[in-house]
């Protein structure tokens, strides 16, 4: 019937054993974090003109682009170090300066650049020009990590606030986790690292949270409503019964994700593709790494054993 | 909460109604100029154009301050105290250093000085004495406050230049301590401009020391200065300046009625038009050379008196460059010489790409989440896509109504917002199947569903809204677009999700009495 749903994504009575596979999901996490983090010293990020520095121009030609023309008249110009790449049709170019001495000569390097296309390509168009100063470009890397980081401690604090400790250590070691495996994953990809991608992954943050905060919520719920099913037993009850939700809820932020990487032109594929990965990360996260530190934490703490006075449970309101 | 009054159903259609009329001023133009009619902005990287972030040269400031402190120094001094080496700024350590021995003619000329700086305004300057040496130090008050000055000058000359230049709705605000922000719309090549903001433009007239042997070191009171054009030439120009180009009130470029080369004429105000008139009554047959920015542009004789406050540079100019110097000549002189330090331009077809790219993001993923909603979620799931409309109207409202700047990741932002929004819906959809499921009737577990994903939607709203809220403090161009339009979106999104969707259940069970929910 059209009033009715067509399809659910798990069944209602689904009951997956998911803290058997605490370890191994852990395990997991920590190897690829480990592993991101390893990238992140070699070959390390590529970080883009934002906090690099330097001149980055997106040229137009005429027709096909002559790359051995623009070359030779790049060095004619002495234009130093130019790196010339296609991107997107074939009468398209982006060239690349290393960031110059000081700002003055960074400014004359562009005003070079644009003499030297003239006279390799006459009619060619630049169309993008971003020529950023070393003292800026490390002012924007500052200002953007420390985004990153205030956004963590305030989300920290947030979920302090309205949840039991082990429930925001658990989140935020879990995004801690998260946040390396973004790092590893642009690493690998040689996805620029700009201020877009540091937006991109403090919104794969917050979504993330939104995540963990479903199955906390649950389980907290939970621990009132069952004051004697042993923690281990009632993450799990947790997991399945909010699985729709978890799932369902990161599809939707993927369905919208998926058109921009494939639409969305050159200058927003790489947010996408984060996003893509970060909801992908987020989503087994909340599973496998968030509520298994909770077990860990919480352990004799949240719950004492099956065996504990009801007192004990469910202290706070 | 599940009981809406008229009232209540009247003031949430309002609401969207009011986010509807506000999103009109994006599709017409105003139809009476007194409706406020606040539409999106579009971003540089959207609709094309050249954002510059300037640095004025503080250095240049603090000397130039400390150059002015030394001659008021000397001045005091002059005549009255002996036995001083002339006065030294140090701009490292912001101060000016006399070398004086201590004993009676240091407590002498401390006092001069000290005089001389109570004179110079409050706390503009201390004075203090280390052994052999009296140093004026620049307060630090007072160093901000120049610094401030600077800053706020600059931004009215550069404004002023820039409307010189014809482009449309500039925009120039200041940033942080020393640097200045121009978004040039439509703007595609900022070179002109750059070149125009390039320059400090000070221009002044003095006379030439025409004694001087320019194969020797430079007389006291005289520089020499280079030929603009030729670096090679020099010309020896007194330090003294007779006529400062502060005093010109307009500049206009015109070609010479003789040779028909392109000269700027220009005008003096009644102060400049006695200085220049007395300069050239007691100089006539000298010569006097028109400086700008330490290059001399001409250095003509004086045939005769100019008294009638008006006269006429010729040098080398072509119509472009007169036209420039005539604009910078009537804009006024930089208090410092200004550097980009940041430029990023887009030319307006690759705008149109993203805007058009941007376009087809949004309606493909659009149609994905209703698509979604509606085969997983049935009727409710139709209820959170029309809620998702109401959202996208009232987003696109609220960003109009705050005059934000829609950018390429704004336009990302939008659509992730989108994908977020229904995630309230299928929180509440869940509980209400999931209070079924536990043998509530229809009406109770609406009621008790909606109520419990309640927290649920706060606490992870609130978690996205600080991140972003973050971003935006500490992002810069296209991803403040994107902080702001998550932000506005998660504020519409608590009101479409929750409150709207929620009438819409609740006037479809009143109307329909089911037995059984479709969840």
């Amino acid at each position: 019937m059209f009033l009715r749903p067509l399809f659910r994504l798990v069944p209602d009575d689904t009951k997956i054993q998911f803290m058997r596979g605490r370890f191994i999901g852990l395990a997991t996490s920590a190897v690829l974090s480990l592993l991101s983090v390893g990238l992140f010293f070699y070959p390390g990020l590529h970080l883009g003109i934002d906090f690099r520095g330097g001149v980055v121009m997106e040229v137009r030609t005429p027709g096909p682009a002559d790359f051995g023309k623009i070359r030779s008249a790049l060095a004619t110009a002495q234009v130093p170090q130019a790196g010339l790449q296609r991107f997107g049709g074939p009468d398209q170019v982006i060239i690349r300066m290393d960031p110059q001495g000081d700002e003055k000569s960074t400014q004359a390097t562009v005003a070079r650049v644009r003499g030297a296309l003239d006279e390799a390509q006459p009619g060619s168009r630049i169309v993008r020009t971003d020529a950023v100063g070393a003292a800026v470009s490390s002012e924007l890397f500052r200002n953007g990590m420390l985004a990153l980081g205030i956004s963590l401690l305030m989300i920290l604090v947030y979920i302090w606030f309205r949840f039991e400790w082990q429930f925001a250590v658990g989140a935020v070691v879990t995004l801690i986790l998260d946040v390396t495996k973004a790092i590893g994953f642009l690493c690998v990809t040689r996805i620029e690292f700009d201020l877009v991608m540091v937006a991109a992954i403090l919104t794969v943050i917050g979504y993330s949270t939104n995540d963990k905060v479903v199955v906390y919520d649950r389980m907290r719920e939970n621990l009132r409503k069952y004051k004697t099913m042993p923690l281990r037993q009632l993450i799990d009850l947790s997991i399945n019964e909010t699985l729709n939700r978890t799932l369902g809820t990161s599809m939707t932020v993927f369905l919208a994700s998926l058109p921009l990487a494939l639409f969305g032109g050159a200058s927003l594929s790489g947010f996408a593709l984060m996003m893509l990965f970060g909801i992908v990360v987020g989503t087994s996260s909340s599973i496998f790494i968030a509520a298994p530190i909770l077990l860990l934490l919480g352990e004799n703490r949240l719950r004492r054993d099956a065996q504990a006075v009801p007192v004990a449970a469910g202290r706070k309101a | 909460m599940m009981y809406f009054s008229r009232l209540k159903i009247a003031l949430i259609l309002g609401v969207c109604v009011l986010g509807a009329l506000l999103c009109l001023p994006n599709l017409m133009p105003a139809p009476t100029s007194w409706l406020p009619w606040q539409q999106v902005h579009l971003g540089l990287d959207l609709r094309g154009g050249s954002y510059l972030l300037l640095e004025v040269d503080m250095a240049t400031v603090v000397r130039e301050r400390l150059d002015s402190i030394a001659d008021g120094a000397r001045t005091a001094l002059r005549g009255k105290v002996t036995g001083y080496q002339p006065p030294q700024a140090q701009p490292a350590q912001n101060r000016v250093v006399i070398r004086i021995n201590a004993g009676p003619q240091q407590d002498e000329a401390v006092r001069l000085l000290r005089e001389a700086a109570a004179s110079a305004g409050p706390a503009e300057y201390d004075v203090v004495t280390e052994g052999n040496e009296v140093s004026l130090s620049l307060s630090p008050t007072a160093l901000r406050d120049r610094a401030n000055a600077a800053v706020l000058q600059s931004i009215e000359i550069v404004r002023r230049r820039i409307d010189e230049t014809g482009v449309l709705d500039p925009v120039i605000t200041r940033q942080g301590a020393d640097r200045i922000v121009v978004q040039l719309p439509g703007v595609e090549d900022p070179n002109r401009i750059k070149e125009l903001l390039g320059r400090t433009a000070r221009m002044t007239f003095r006379l030439l020391d025409e004694t001087a042997n320019l194969g020797a070191a430079p007389p006291p009171g005289v520089d020499f200065l280079p030929l603009e054009g030729q670096p090679n030439a020099k010309e020896p120009v007194r330090r003294r300046v007779e006529v400062d180009g502060a005093s010109l009130t307009d500049a206009r470029p015109g070609q010479d009625n003789q040779n028909g080369r392109w000269v700027v004429n220009f005008t003096f105000d009644s102060v400049g038009a006695r200085r220049f008139g007395d300069v050239t009554t007691a100089n006539v047959g000298r010569r006097f050379a028109i400086v700008l920015d330490d290059k001399v542009i001409s250095a003509p004789v004086i045939q005769t008196a100019i008294t009638g406050g008006r006269g006429q540079i010729s040098g080398n100019f072509n119509a472009r460059s007169a036209q420039d110097l005539a604009v910078l000549l009537r804009a006024g002189a930089l208090p410092a010489p200004l550097t980009v330090v940041e430029e990023r331009s887009v030319g307006p077809e690759l705008g149109a790409d993203s805007i058009r790219n941007g376009a087809i993001a949004l309606a493909v993923g659009f149609l994905l989440v209703i698509a979604y909603m509606a085969v997983f979620y049935g009727l409710f799931g139709w209820f959170a896509n029309v809620a998702l409309l109401v959202n996208l109207v009232l987003q696109i409202g609220l960003l109009s109504l705050l005059g934000a700047t829609l950018t390429l990741p704004g336009m990302a932002g939008i659509l992730l917002t989108l994908g977020v929004a229904v995630d309230a819906n299928i929180l509440i959809n869940e509980r209400v199947r999931e209070e079924v499921h536990n043998g509530r009737t229809p009406l109770n577990a609406l009621e008790t569903g909606f109520r419990r994903a309640y927290s649920t939607i706060i606490d992870s709203n609130a978690t996205a809204f600080l991140a972003h809220v973050m971003l935006f403090v500490f992002g810069s161009g296209p991803v403040r677009g994107f902080a702001v339009t998550i932000t506005v979106g998660i504020v519409t999104t608590l009101f479409t999700a929750t409150l709207f969707a929620r009438m819409l259940t609740v006037r479809w069970y009143v109307a329909t009495k089911p037995a059984l929910l479709p969840v």
